[in-house]
């Protein structure tokens, strides 16, 4: 029942809320477990059992009281603020989801000197003091306001209202209230998930040093009948009668093994209540005599072994005697809040004063102070309580697991000795609370059913409380997940109605459809442009880095399967990179511009990988090597202009041409300062216009616009894929998996005899000379209008389908072909280019097609269309 | 008296044993078994240096499937699969193997390409596997979201029906009390602190509770490979990762299968429980120590939400890290030493759960034998000398 007086709620503003649709009405200051207790309703029933059952706690380790409210599937009502309209259900143990969380959620990065955990009694102290002192202080405390456990104790307002105000003149003090410090990783970062009107923030904070001051959770006892609604923790009835002004029950039976739970005693009987304390010490405790006076009972060697009453508690056993009651205060002593000092690497001792693991050595720049270091009453350690009829199913350690000591003696009676394993096999300690009640009882209960000590506790793992999926995501959501890159001509293809792909981070033109075109269709069309007219891509995405100094020529040679050192200013050439073991990694035109700087090309997705890749040899092998290397991607715009008419095209708009293949010149185009090379991913006459990308989309329209006479066509990555697939130009990652060598793919020609290269000793390895390897072929599907699906296997044509069938390779790349008249495709073969001529199947779920073995050149294998 | 659920002794130690397996793991416990269920080979010890099935095996997301795309992996994965599909029978113990389906979704054209790949592969080596259009997606798995406005859209998948999820408690309990009814002594706390030599061979190992004769020394201590062979002077190729995982709280039935995706790098299914279980990629950092960093959470749960909008409410509950031994290809190194007498078993990087069965019946088999089964042949130490590497992140494409 609610108190007439008293407590920190505002009884000028009721709010009202339901339960399981069921209309009641609270004040603001409540918890929703609060004005649950006021109005006597009940928690969910159990989760297997489906006993009834009651809220117990008054913080985050409450084990029954789980509400679904609205979307959120399951928060302790104990930790929800009550708020006017709030709809909550309960829960037996599962929770709902069913709409996304539209929710803001954001991130804050943090430094601080002093991060103070928790704002009780000794987080305020450390706090204050940390704070005069003129350092960079964050309280970080889970509750709504500042106190901790002091809000439950109304005699220590005046102080707390000073403290606080204190904390507030301080410039460089930051509080953050329902905030908790849930994760404490490594070098002193602590991740807190703040709550915030309609989302929240995670703060991640780096600080000189932590105060951990996480305060203690109370253990239950473990009797018969434990669970029984009106079975509260001591200080949990305290905390509701002092904070919130409700008090469980009228007659109490407060049952303890310690001291603390006699100010609950006292507190009860000066609200009205009558009081019976049943102390499980046999020697009386000095404070009884204070309950006596203020009209209580206590009894020394006493304690409870059973309860009856349906849903309620109406009566406990006291041994052979039966108290009627309809609210049980227990205390089991207290533990303290270890998980963050742990979680830091902080080692625990068990304390046999308090019969609690308290922090011992701290490993990281932290230090535990007041009830989180152990400053607890000492307590007479009970931690099973035997009932009459030597029964053990209903004194449960842990509620929401619905387990009990039987279950525990059921896991060491099969031979378990870990808390892990009891843990594992009894399932408690591994619900929303993560055992916060139950953990160290059920080590009390495995070290009586063993006769040995108790045993170390289970690990503390990040979170200390349930976060928020949606927290943790923060923004990086659709377009944020991983931002889109594009290029600078990009609005110019969206403009176009181009299809996209996503290759890397970046967003791609696919294909450029016409209206009421087919893919294959504008395919085709784009294909033919490009060998017979004027094709134009952007290939700003390539990767580009920047190499400088000199030993860069010398670095190249040893990166690059082809040497590097010598090519003329001026020039550029095609170069292949293999990892340390020989395999095929990346591929690109490398330009040298002078003595010692070159530009190195890379493909789009590999472009970071091969930054990571020179940076580690760099670093690591060759320190001596003066190199720079410096990523330029995103620096230049690349405009490749493609077929026989492009040098139309470019001379149009360029003052200059570079002289032969493979060359470059620094000139202008279209009035702008611009790189043009002269390479060809096409086999057709090409060019390559780079200019700095703010220039990029202008000049990429003064292209279209000089290409509009000769019908220039803008083509996608799909064009590119066909136009190199019948040049049989291998594409590094499709037509290579990782298990390529450059010889594999017949390009003998780039492997340097002469000069050392990454990958060189690989080369030589039995298996990467073996001659039966798959290596790279071309295929013509007998029916010329076949198309091989990429990834299809290939088996001999005479290969009996039955698992496992042996294969011979399978397709990487298959296409139909304008400049061909049909399709075609390229393929890694065991023992390729031993096959050619000869055919082979490729096996389907639904049919098998034939194709025959080729060279992998299908289009104009003497190369007389490079030069136009 | 003997408990009606007993499930292990707590034996003493012998001085001397045929066979020490240094690892209680997954790994380690089913060697055991085999050991003495198909070689008779009964007098063996299994050293624990905590306790049992308390490293990966307690710590992976318990995901099963043998879709794998080399036919040396799918052949032992596969063999895997068979003896999952007996093992609550033969074991008497049910593991809650549930074949729900194991999708693994495409987001490029890349990834196309390899699904299509892989699917045509597992078929012809005799694994169940299906390529699944963006609708079908839906229909297996109707919570992803394959509209086309997410970053990386859902262009299709692989699903193999017969993967799925098993509790991974009760497998290493039901070995392990397959194995200590065989005879297999299972000892905990017992710390292999060195190698007992005599000439070349190791013939023994040192211990936290003293020295121990063995015929044959068998590693099976993921996360710890390298140190442990170091102190037989063998110097693995093996770097050792973080590899994170979490749960949520117990939630009504909401996910139907398991669902993994390279791209957008998250993996997830819902525990016979309730909670939902999720892992993505390592750590990138090399490490012992069993945590991880928060970053790497934070971007496995954008991960989740991009591709499961409803998980949006749900909260993470519990986050872990166990330690994987990467190999340079990726795949496992199962057999014998340049050190005779001395095993290795390790390597399995991610995969290491999901091969339990069959990662203990080869090992077991070459144990026994003194040679590898044709089964782990491939996957010998040797390799790495010949070149003949199963390089399954080879599949893994760039993207050009």
């Amino acid at each position: 029942m609610r108190l007439p007086s008293g407590g920190r709620i505002d009884r000028t503003t009721p709010l009202t809320f339901t339960v399981d649709g069921v209309t009641h009405t609270g004040y603001r200051g409540d918890t929703l477990a609060s004005a649950m207790l006021a109005n006597n309703v009940l928690a969910g029933p159990s989760i297997h059992l489906g006993r009834p059952r009651g809220i117990v706690a008054a913080g985050v380790e409450e084990p029954n009281a789980l509400v679904q409210v609205g979307p959120e599937p399951m928060l302790p009502a104990t930790t929800v603020e009550l708020t006017d309209g709030i709809e909550a259900t309960t829960l037996s143990g599962r929770g709902r989801l069913a709409t996304p969380n539209d929710g803001y959620f954001d991130k804050t990065y943090a430094h601080c000197d002093v991060l103070v955990v928790g704002g009780g009694r000794a987080g305020l102290a450390a706090a204050v003091e940390a704070g005069r002192s003129g350092a960079r202080v964050f309280l970080a405390d889970e509750q709504p306001e500042l106190g901790g456990s002091l809000l439950s104790t109304p005699d220590t307002w005046e102080w707390l209202d000073t403290v606080v105000a204190e904390l507030a003149s301080f410039p460089e003090t930051r509080v953050l209230t329902r905030a908790t410090v849930f994760g404490y990783y490594d070098h002193n970062y602590l991740s807190i998930a703040q709550r915030r009107p309609g989302g929240g923030r995670l703060w991640h904070v780096r600080a000189g040093r932590v105060v951990l001051a996480t305060g203690a959770h109370e253990r239950p006892l473990v009797f018969a009948g434990n669970d029984r609604p009106g079975v509260m923790l001591a200080g949990a009835v305290r905390t509701y009668l002092n904070r919130y002004a409700v008090r469980p029950g009228r007659r109490a039976v407060v049952c303890t093994n310690n001291d603390s739970a006699y100010a609950t005693a006292l507190d009860l009987l000066e609200s009205g209540a009558e009081v019976l304390v049943a102390d499980v010490r046999d020697e009386e405790s000095a404070l009884a005599a204070l309950v006596r006076s203020a009209g209580g009972e206590v009894r020394a060697g006493t304690t409870v072994t059973g309860t009856t009453g349906s849903p309620w508690v109406t009566s406990v056993s006291l041994g052979s005697e039966t108290a009627d009651c309809d609210l049980v205060a227990v205390s089991g002593g207290w533990n303290p809040v270890v998980h963050l000092h742990s979680q830091a690497g902080g080692t625990l001792r068990y304390d046999d004063a308090t019969a609690a693991f308290v922090p011992d050595v701290a490993r990281q720049a932290h230090v535990s102070v007041g009830s989180a270091n152990g400053e607890l009453d000492p307590v007479h350690p009970l931690w099973t309580i035997p009932a009459a009829d030597g029964s053990w199913d209903t004194h449960f350690v842990d509620q929401q697991r619905d387990a009990t000591v039987a279950d525990v003696l059921r896991a060491t009676g099969a031979g378990m000795r870990s808390a892990e394993h009891v843990k594992r096999y009894t399932t408690i300690g591994t619900a929303h609370d993560q055992g916060k009640t139950a953990g160290v009882n059920t080590l009390g209960v495995i070290a009586e059913a063993l006769g040995a000590g108790t045993p170390g506790p289970t690990t503390y793992r990040p979170p200390y409380t349930p976060v928020p999926f949606a927290l943790l995501a923060g923004r990086d959501r659709g377009a944020l997940l991983d931002p889109a890159r594009v290029t600078p001509i990009h609005a110019w293809h969206v403009a176009r109605g181009a299809e996209f792909e996503n290759v890397g981070q970046w967003r791609r033109p696919w294909y450029y459809p016409l209206p009421g075109e087919t893919m294959t269709e504008a395919v085709l069309r784009e294909c033919r442009a490009a060998r017979e007219g004027v094709g134009v891509q952007d290939a700003s995405t390539l990767g580009k880095i920047e190499l400088v100094g000199p030993d860069a020529g010398e670095f190249l040679n040893r990166m690059y399967t082809n040497a590097f050192a010598k090519l003329p200013v001026g020039t550029a050439r095609y170069g292949m990179m293999c990892t340390a073991d020989g395999m095929v990694f990346d591929d690109g035109v490398v330009l040298r511009l002078a003595e010692d700087r070159y530009l190195a090309t890379t493909t789009t997705g590999n472009a970071a990988a091969v930054l990571d890749h020179f940076e580690e040899w760099l670093q690591t092998e060759w320190p001596d090597l003066r190199v720079h290397c410096t990523s330029v991607t995103e620096q230049w715009a690349t405009i490749a202009v493609v077929g026989p008419l492009s040098g139309r095209v470019v001379g149009a708009l360029a003052a200059d041409l570079p002289p032969k293949f493979m060359a470059f010149v620094d000139t202008t185009v279209h009035g702008v300062p611009a790189r043009v090379a002269r390479i060809s991913f096409s086999g057709e006459l090409a060019y390559e216009v780079n200019v700095a990308g703010w220039h990029g989309l202008a000049v990429w329209e003064a292209v279209m616009a000089a290409g509009e006479e000769f019908g220039i066509t803008p083509y996608g990555t799909e064009t590119m894929h066909v136009l190199r697939a019948e040049k049989g130009y291998p594409i590094v990652g499709q037509d290579t998996d990782g298990t390529v060598t450059p010889l594999d793919l017949g390009m003998d020609w780039i492997v340097s005899k002469r000069k050392s290269f990454v990958g060189k000793r690989s080369l030589r390895r039995p298996d990467t000379a073996r001659p039966d390897r798959k290596q790279l072929v071309g295929l013509l599907p007998v029916d010329p209008d076949d198309l091989l699906p990429e990834g299809a296997q290939l088996v001999a044509p005479d290969t009996p389908l039955d698992p496992p069938v042996p294969m011979l390779g399978h397709v990487t790349s298959s296409y139909r072909s304008a400049a061909l008249g049909r399709t075609f495709a390229l393929a890694l073969l065991r023992s390729g280019r031993d096959r050619l001529g000869q055919v082979v199947h490729a096996p389907l779920a639904d049919r098998t097609i034939a194709a025959i073995v080729t060279e992998p050149v299908f289009y104009d294998p003497e190369g007389t269309r490079r030069d136009g | 008296m003997t408990h009606p659920d007993r499930l292990w002794r707590n034996p003493c130690l012998k001085w001397s044993y045929d066979v020490v397996i240094v690892g209680g793991g997954g790994h380690g416990l089913a060697t055991a078994y085999y050991l003495a269920r198909e070689h008779g080979i009964t007098n063996v010890a299994v050293l624990e240096k905590g306790w049992l099935a308390g490293g990966n095996m307690a710590r992976n997301t318990t995901i099963i499937r043998s879709n794998y795309l080399m036919d040396e992996s799918a052949a032992i994965y596969e063999h895997a699969m068979k003896l999952w599909e007996g093992l609550s029978d033969e074991l008497d113990y049910d593991i809650l193997f549930s074949q729900r389906g194991v999708l693994n979704l495409a987001h490029t054209l890349g990834d196309v390409r390899e699904g299509v790949r892989r699917v045509n592969a597992n078929r012809l080596n005799g694994v169940d596997a299906e390529w699944l259009t963006p609708d079908q997606v839906k229909e297996f798995c109707p919570i992803v979201d394959i509209s086309p406005d997410v970053r990386y859209p859902v262009l299709g998948a692989t699903l193999q029906p017969r993967g799925g999820i098993a509790k991974h408690d009760h497998v290493a309990w039901a070995y392990a009390r397959a194995a200590d009814r065989l005879g297999v002594d299972l000892v905990q706390g017992c710390e292999v602190t060195g190698f007992v030599r005599s000439g070349g061979r190791v013939v023994g190992v040192d211990t936290n509770r003293g020295p121990i004769r063995a015929g044959a020394v068998a590693l099976a201590s993921a996360g710890h490979s390298s140190v442990l062979a170091s102190l037989a002077g063998l110097r693995l190729p093996i770097q050792s990762h973080p590899l994170q995982a979490m749960v949520s709280e117990l939630l009504e039935p909401v996910h139907p299968c398991v669902v993994m995706s390279n791209h957008v790098h998250v993996y997830v299914s819902q525990a016979h429980k309730g909670e939902l279980v999720l892992g993505a990629g390592i750590d990138p950092f090399n490490s012992y120590a069993q945590r991880g960093s928060v970053h790497v959470v934070e971007h496995q749960l954008a991960a989740a939400l991009e591709l499961f909008p409803v998980f949006g409410h749900a909260h993470v509950l519990r986050t872990w890290a166990g330690i994987v031994d990467t190999s340079p290809d990726a795949s496992p190194i199962v057999g014998p030493t340049p050190v005779p007498g001395l095993y290795v078993n390790c390597g399995w990087g991610t995969g290491g759960f999901k091969a339990t069965p069959a990662s203990g019946w080869v090992y077991a088999h070459t144990i026994a034998h003194g040679e590898p089964h044709a089964l782990n042949r491939p996957f010998g130490l040797d390799r790495f000398t010949t070149g003949a590497l199963v390089d399954e992140h080879g599949a893994a494409a760039v993207a050009h």
